[in-house]
């Protein structure tokens, strides 16, 4: 068959799929298009055009078309049985668990520095001043000094509502560059992760040494249940990342990769919503003076106690009947 | 094969092809991204100045949203494309060219930090560079492709002249090249393509412009036109 005669006898099914394919909305008048039909006799129809050597003109509106058709006819969509309250409940935990050894390797990455800076400025005042500038030692001491009350005063909720912004936006950019770090071959996860030990560390060392302990931990102890194990968890979904590219296993890198960001994300989405958490304690809870002491500290304690259980416990019982 | 155009065999037995799009194109649809969430930050600013303190806040919730899902809300919503790469005619695709999904869209979207490194995304231009398809890492990761949305392409319009039949023993391949040559009779200079035809002139055994106006006849016959 010529290509003219090729043309002229499909050209009329090409434009209705084409008007199909644009009015999305307004689906009313031509909705009677069976689509997986118009689709597959499509296909056959660019298949025949290639194998005729018909002109590469023809040959690229049909691959335009069928594209367009491919979009609307697949969608990879993931197959989720249970939404996201299963997530919450058992998904999550259970994904944390199952990369155990990575979260304990990220844990440690982030803890050892933290705790070796953190008995050198305890005991060494000049130290702090490797990690920080003079001027923010300063500042960070004014923040926590009993005898001052610039945090001490009750802040008006305005105050509280554009902390929890400066919040979400640093402390939820710095989890996730720490875990994108990790695709560099798990470095920028591991800088991260001692960076932000080494630092926290140092502020923890340096506050109980000059003795703002009574401001300083009933203010960080509410919100670091959330905070301080999303971090590592980033850190941990990050090391997957670079797992998966220095060890990739039986299979190829890119392969090894695209699995791990698969199961990397598994963690990712909680720790995101575990970060939002965090923003929003430290900014509405951590930061009020009205409550007594003991109940901050009980509270926050309380609140680490709830991670590791959730961690520990939660999905144990479903996990034998999921998959 | 120097090429960037990518294949995919869909289930239907058929290549599905795309080009994928480089870092030039991408570079630049990047910067007109960056200028509309720059215009909307500063829009909100001026906005939300007059809630103060409170204000505040919401400006930085929002910037941290449109710094990290500006993208994931497009290319999920809007069929693989940003404004800016709407702008430049690109598309973001799942590597078997179906319509991107959230995960894939979120992940390529947070390693977006590990392209940029050091500084203006040089490890992801050497990423894309160095790949079959320019992906950089967060693609690789996400299992992703930036591809040119093709235009729509006008049917090609004949010359007008009669069909005449191809003189004996004209292999395919010349019929294909003829073919091309009436295909691109737009493209091409009215000089340029006497002289192409000058080149067969052993066949037609005419030259200039009346071998031209032979070719196409004898084009228009090949694609099934008859006098």
């Amino acid at each position: 068959m010529r290509q003219r005669d090729f043309e002229n006898r499909h050209r009329d099914s090409w434009a209705q799929l084409e008007t199909w394919l644009k009015n999305d909305q307004a689906r009313a008048e031509v909705a009677t298009l069976d689509l997986p039909a118009a689709y597959r006799e499509l296909c056959q129809q660019l298949a025949v055009a290639k194998e005729r050597l018909y002109t590469s003109r023809l040959i690229d509106h049909l691959n335009q078309l069928v594209t367009s058709a491919h979009h609307r006819v697949y969608r990879q969509q993931t197959l989720r049985r249970k939404g996201w309250l299963h997530y919450l409940v058992a998904g999550f935990p259970q994904a944390v668990r199952a990369n155990g050894r990575v979260v304990a390797l990220a844990s440690a990455l982030f803890l050892l520095p933290a705790l070796v800076m953190g008995i050198g400025t305890y005991n060494n005042d000049a130290l702090i001043y490797a990690v920080m500038a003079p001027g923010d030692v300063l500042s960070l001491e004014s923040m926590y000094d009993p005898g001052n009350r610039v945090l001490g005063r009750e802040r008006g909720s305005d105050t509280d509502l554009a902390m929890f912004g400066f919040y979400i936006k640093n402390n939820i950019g710095i989890a996730f560059r720490t875990f994108a770090g990790g695709i560099l071959f798990g470095l920028g996860s591991i800088f991260f992760l001692v960076f932000n030990g080494i630092y926290l560390g140092a502020v923890f060392g340096h506050i109980t040494r000059v003795g703002f302990v009574t401001t300083f931990y009933p203010f960080v102890i509410g919100h670091g249940a959330f905070e301080l194990t999303a971090i590592v968890l980033a850190g941990a979904a990050g090391l997957l990342l670079g797992r998966s590219l220095v060890d990739p296993g039986q299979h190829r890198r890119s392969v090894a990769l695209r699995l791990a960001s698969v199961e990397a994300m598994k963690i990712m989405y909680g720790t995101f919503l575990m970060l939002v958490i965090a923003a929003f304690l430290e900014a509405f809870w951590s930061s009020s003076t009205a409550m007594p002491i003991a109940i901050k500290l009980g509270f926050g304690a309380l609140l680490w106690l709830l991670v590791f259980a959730y961690f520990a416990l939660a999905g144990r019982g479903g996990s034998s009947h999921a998959s | 094969m120097l090429d960037t155009t990518y294949n995919v065999e869909t289930p239907e037995g058929i290549d599905l092809r795309a080009r994928a799009a480089g870092p030039v194109p991408r570079i630049l649809a990047f910067a007109v991204d960056v200028f509309y969430r720059t215009l909307i930050l500063a829009g909100l600013g001026i906005g939300l100045a007059f809630a103060k303190t409170a204000g505040m806040g919401i400006w930085l919730i929002c910037s941290f949203l449109l710094e990290w899902f500006y993208p994931v809300f497009f290319e999920v919503l809007r069929g693989g494309q940003t404004p800016g790469k709407k702008a430049f005619g690109l598309m973001v695709v799942n590597d078997n060219l179906t319509p991107i999904s959230w995960g894939a869209s979120i992940v390529r979207n947070l390693l977006r930090f590990a392209d940029f490194l050091p500084f203006a995304y040089a490890t992801g231009v050497i990423a894309m560079t160095l790949g079959r398809n320019f992906q950089r890492l967060g693609d690789l990761a996400a299992g992703t492709l930036v591809v040119y949305r093709d235009t729509d392409k006008v049917p090609m319009a004949l010359p007008d002249t009669t069909p005449l039949p191809p003189p004996r023993n004209f292999k395919q391949q010349d019929q294909l090249a003829l073919i091309s040559l009436l295909e691109r009779h737009d493209d091409l200079s009215e000089a340029r393509q006497q002289e192409l035809a000058n080149l067969l002139e052993p066949i037609t055994a005419k030259r200039g412009r009346a071998a031209l106006e032979y070719l196409r006849a004898v084009g228009s016959w090949l694609l099934g036109g008859r006098g």
